[in-house]
C-alpha cells in the first residue's frame, strides 16, 4: 500500500506559488507595512492621556453606558501605568486591520452563501477547515509569502477570525421569516431592494454577534501572531514565556483582557440593540 | 348577485402545481387520470393544485375555500408567481402572467397585485407608516408623496394617528389593518388576501370582514380571498371556489353551494352552516298571485281576485307599480255591500316590508307578529314577492333536509 503524498503535494503547490507569485505578495507586504506604520504612528501621536480620555468619550457616545466608559478610562490608564502603551497601540492597530479585512470579505461571502445554495455548499466545508485547522499550520506558509512580521500575522488572523462573520451573516439572513421575504417579493422588490430594505436590517443583530466574535478571535490570535514577529502585547507575552517572567507575562495578558473587554462591550451593545 | 356579465379580471386556466423534482413526469400521470396518492408513491412528487380553472370578474370578491392542505394557499401564490406553476395559464387583464420574464413580472406585481398575508408579514424594523409606504418606495416614488399616500391608506383602514408606532406596539387586528393599508396604498386593481383574517380573534375577525365589505363597496377592487372558514366565505364571497386535495370541487354563489351541493363532500362541508344566515328574503319569497291598482280597481274587483286565488288580503299598487298598502278580504266585502267603488278608504297603509337581501334569520321575528304577508320590496318600492309563514318554514325545512342528507 503506497502512502498517499498529501503533504508532499501541498508542499509542491506552495513551493510553486512561492516561486512564481511571492514577488506580488512581498510587494503587497511592503505597502501594508507602511500603512500599518502610518496608523500606529498616528495613534501614538496623541499623548496617552488624551487618547484615553478620547477613547472613554467615544465608548460612552457609542453605548450611552457610563460603566463601560469608566472601565475604559481606568483600564487604559492601568495599561499606560504598566508601561505597555506602545505594544497596546500596536496590538489595537493589528486587530483593527485584521478584523476590518476579515469583515469586508466575510460579510459579503455570508450574504452570498445565504442567497445561493451553490455558494453555500462550497463555503460550508471551507469554513469547517478554517475553524478546525490549527492556526500554526497556516502560519508556516504565510511566512514565505509575507515574510516574518505583522503582515503575515494579519493574514493568519484574518483566516482565523473570518468564519464567524461568514456563518452568522449567513444565519442572520436565512432567519428572516419566509413570509416577510414572500411579502417583499409580492410587492415587486428586486434582489437589492429585498437585501437592503429587509434582509440586512433584520439580520443586523446576528451579523453584529458575528462581528463581535471576529474581533474576539482576532484578539485571541495576538500571542500566536507574535511568534512570527507581530510584536505588540502578544510579543510581550511571548517574550515573558521564553524568559519565564511570570509577572510581566501576566501584565501583558491583563492588557489583552482589558482591550478585549472594551471592544466586546461596545460591540455587544450593537449586537443586542433593539430593532 | 354576480350574474351580470362582467369582464373577467383574472382568468385561471387549467392551473397545475406539482412539487418535487420529477414534476413533468408527475404531470403526465396526473393528466392521464392517476390519483394524487399514487403519483406521490410513484414519483415522490406532491400535487399542490390540480387542473384548476376559474375566473374572477372585475369588482368581484371570490373566496377560495378549503381545509388546510387543499392547495388554496398554493393557488393564490401561483397567481402572482411567488410559486411557479407547473402547467396552465393565468391571465390578468388578458395578459398571460406565466410567460412573463422576471422584470415584467415585477412590474405587474408593482402595479396590479396587492397582497395581504395570514400572519400580517409586517416589517418589524419599519414604523406603521413606513410599512404602508413599502410598495410605493419600491416603485421609486419620492418620500413626501409616498408618505402622503400611505397616510391616506392608513386613514382608510382607521389607523390615523398610529403612523409612527412600530408593529410590535399594535394588536393583531391593527397589524392586519396595516397589512391591508400597505396593499391599498399601491391602489392595485387586484387584492390577493391569503387567509387575511384567520389569525385574528373571532370578534375582531367579524369586524374586519364588515370593514372589508364596507371598503369594497367604495373601492370596487377585484379580490381573491383565501379562507378555511366557511362562514367567512359565505359572508364575503360573491362567489365561492371550493377546493379539496388541490382540485376545485364546486364554484358558485353561497346559496348555490348550500342548496345545490355538487357532491357528498360539499354537502358534508356545509352541513353545519346556519341556513337562516345564508337564505335571504329573495330566496324564500313567492310571487304575488295577484295585485290591484289603486287607480284601476275597486273593492269589488279586489274581492274577486282574492276569491279566485284564495287570498285573505291583496297588495295595492299605485300607477308607478309601487306598493302603497293592502286590502283584506273582510273589509273589501263590507265595502262592496256598502256599494263603495274606491279602495282609498279601506286600504291599510301601515304595513311592514323588507328589502330582498334580508337574511332569513331576521325574517322570523318580523313574521312572528304580523297580520299580513310580508312584502319584499325593491329599493324603488316595487313589489318583488311576498313571504307567508308557510313559505318561509317550507324553505327552511327543505334546505335543512338537503343539508342533512
Amino acid at each position: 500500500m503506497p502512502r498517499i503524498p498529501i503533504g508532499a503535494t501541498i508542499e509542491a503547490i506552495i513551493d510553486f506559488l512561492v516561486t512564481h507569485f511571492s514577488f506580488l505578495t512581498i510587494a503587497f507586504t511592503r505597502i501594508m507595512e507602511n500603512v500599518i506604520r502610518v496608523m500606529e504612528n498616528g495613534l501614538l501621536f496623541l499623548p496617552p492621556w488624551l487618547f484615553i480620555i478620547a477613547a472613554a468619550g467615544l465608548t460612552f457616545w457609542l453605548t450611552k453606558k457610563r460603566g463601560i466608559a469608566i472601565f475604559t478610562l481606568l483600564g487604559l490608564a492601568l495599561i499606560w501605568n504598566m508601561g505597555l502603551w506602545v505594544p497596546t497601540i500596536s496590538t489595537i492597530t493589528l486587530v483593527l486591520i485584521a478584523t476590518l479585512t476579515a469583515l469586508s470579505i466575510g460579510i459579503p461571502i455570508g450574504i452570498l452563501a445565504a442567497l445561493n445554495t451553490g455558494v453555500n455548499r462550497v463555503v460550508q466545508p471551507v469554513l469547517d477547515v478554517m475553524q478546525t485547522m490549527p492556526a500554526f499550520v497556516y502560519l508556516i506558509p504565510a511566512i514565505p509569502f509575507f515574510g516574518l512580521g505583522k503582515v503575515a500575522a494579519i493574514f493568519a488572523t484574518v483566516i482565523f477570525s473570518m468564519p464567524p462573520a461568514i456563518r452568522l451573516t449567513c444565519l442572520g439572513i436565512k432567519q428572516v421569516p419566509r413570509e416577510l421575504v414572500e411579502c417583499a417579493d409580492a410587492f415587486g422588490s428586486n434582489k437589492w431592494q429585498k437585501l437592503f430594505k429587509l434582509q440586512l436590517p433584520l439580520a443586523t443583530p446576528t451579523i453584529m454577534a458575528g462581528v463581535n466574535q471576529t474581533v474576539m478571535l482576532g484578539l485571541s490570535m495576538v500571542v500566536i501572531a507574535a511568534m512570527i514577529g507581530a510584536r505588540g502585547l502578544g510579543g510581550e507575552v511571548w517574550r515573558a514565556i521564553q524568559r519565564l517572567q511570570m509577572g510581566s507575562g501576566f501584565e501583558a495578558g491583563l492588557g489583552i483582557v482589558i482591550v478585549a473587554i472594551i471592544l466586546d462591550r461596545v460591540l455587544q451593545h450593537y449586537g443586542t440593540k433593539k430593532r | 348577485m354576480s350574474e351580470t356579465p362582467r369582464e373577467p379580471k383574472i382568468r385561471v386556466e387549467h392551473l397545475t402545481k406539482i412539487f418535487g423534482s420529477k414534476s413533468q413526469e408527475a404531470l403526465k400521470l396526473l393528466q392521464s387520470g392517476v390519483g394524487k396518492d399514487e403519483i406521490l408513491e410513484k414519483t415522490g412528487c406532491g400535487v399542490g393544485v390540480a387542473d384548476a380553472s376559474f375566473t374572477v370578474a372585475s369588482g368581484e370578491i371570490v373566496v377560495v375555500m378549503g381545509l388546510s392542505g387543499s392547495g388554496k394557499s398554493t393557488l393564490v401564490r401561483c397567481i402572482n408567481r411567488l410559486i411557479e406553476p407547473t402547467a396552465g395559464k393565468i391571465l390578468i387583464d388578458n395578459q398571460d402572467i406565466t410567460t412573463l420574464g422576471m422584470e415584467e413580472l415585477r412590474q405587474v406585481r408593482l402595479s396590479k397585485l396587492g397582497m395581504v398575508f395570514q400572519n400580517f408579514a409586517l416589517f418589524p424594523h419599519r414604523t406603521v407608516c413606513q410599512n404602508a409606504e413599502y410598495g410605493l418606495e419600491i416603485q421609486g416614488m419620492d418620500p413626501a408623496k409616498r408618505r402622503e399616500k400611505a397616510i391616506i391608506a392608513l386613514e382608510q383602514v382607521g389607523l390615523k394617528g398610529w403612523e409612527e408606532y412600530y408593529p410590535v406596539n399594535l394588536s393583531g387586528g391593527m397589524q392586519q389593518r396595516v397589512g391591508l393599508a400597505r396593499a391599498l396604498a399601491l391602489d392595485p386593481d387586484i387584492l390577493l388576501m391569503d387567509e387575511a383574517f384567520s389569525a385574528l380573534d373571532p370578534l375582531i375577525r367579524g369586524d374586519m370582514q364588515d370593514e372589508l365589505i364596507n371598503l369594497q363597496s367604495k373601492m370596487q377592487k377585484t379580490i381573491l380571498f383565501i379562507s378555511h372558514d366557511l362562514d367567512e366565505a359565505l359572508k364575503l364571497g360573491d362567489r365561492i371556489v371550493l377546493m379539496k386535495d388541490g382540485a376545485i370541487v364546486q364554484i358558485g354563489t353561497a346559496e348555490q353551494i348550500l342548496t345545490q351541493p355538487a357532491n357528498e363532500y360539499v354537502s358534508r362541508f356545509v352541513e353545519n352552516v346556519d341556513i337562516t344566515k345564508v337564505l335571504t328574503a329573495e330566496s324564500v319569497m313567492i310571487k304575488p298571485k295577484a295585485v290591484v291598482f289603486l287607480s284601476a280597481h275597486g273593492p269589488k274587483s279586489a274581492l274577486r281576485f282574492m276569491q279566485k286565488q284564495g287570498l285573505s288580503q291583496i297588495f295595492v299598487h299605485d300607477e308607478h307599480h309601487k306598493v302603497i298598502g293592502y286590502v283584506t278580504a273582510d273589509t273589501a266585502s263590507e265595502a262592496t255591500q256598502r256599494g263603495e267603488t274606491e279602495l282609498h278608504h279601506i286600504m291599510q297603509t301601515d304595513f311592514v316590508s323588507v328589502p330582498p337581501d334580508t337574511p332569513a334569520a331576521d325574517l322570523i321575528p318580523i313574521m312572528a307578529n304580523l297580520s299580513h304577508p310580508l312584502p319584499v320590496v325593491s329599493s324603488e318600492g316595487k313589489l318583488l314577492g311576498v313571504i307567508i309563514r308557510g313559505s318561509l318554514l317550507a324553505a327552511l325545512a327543505e334546505r335543512g333536509r338537503t343539508n342533512n342528507a
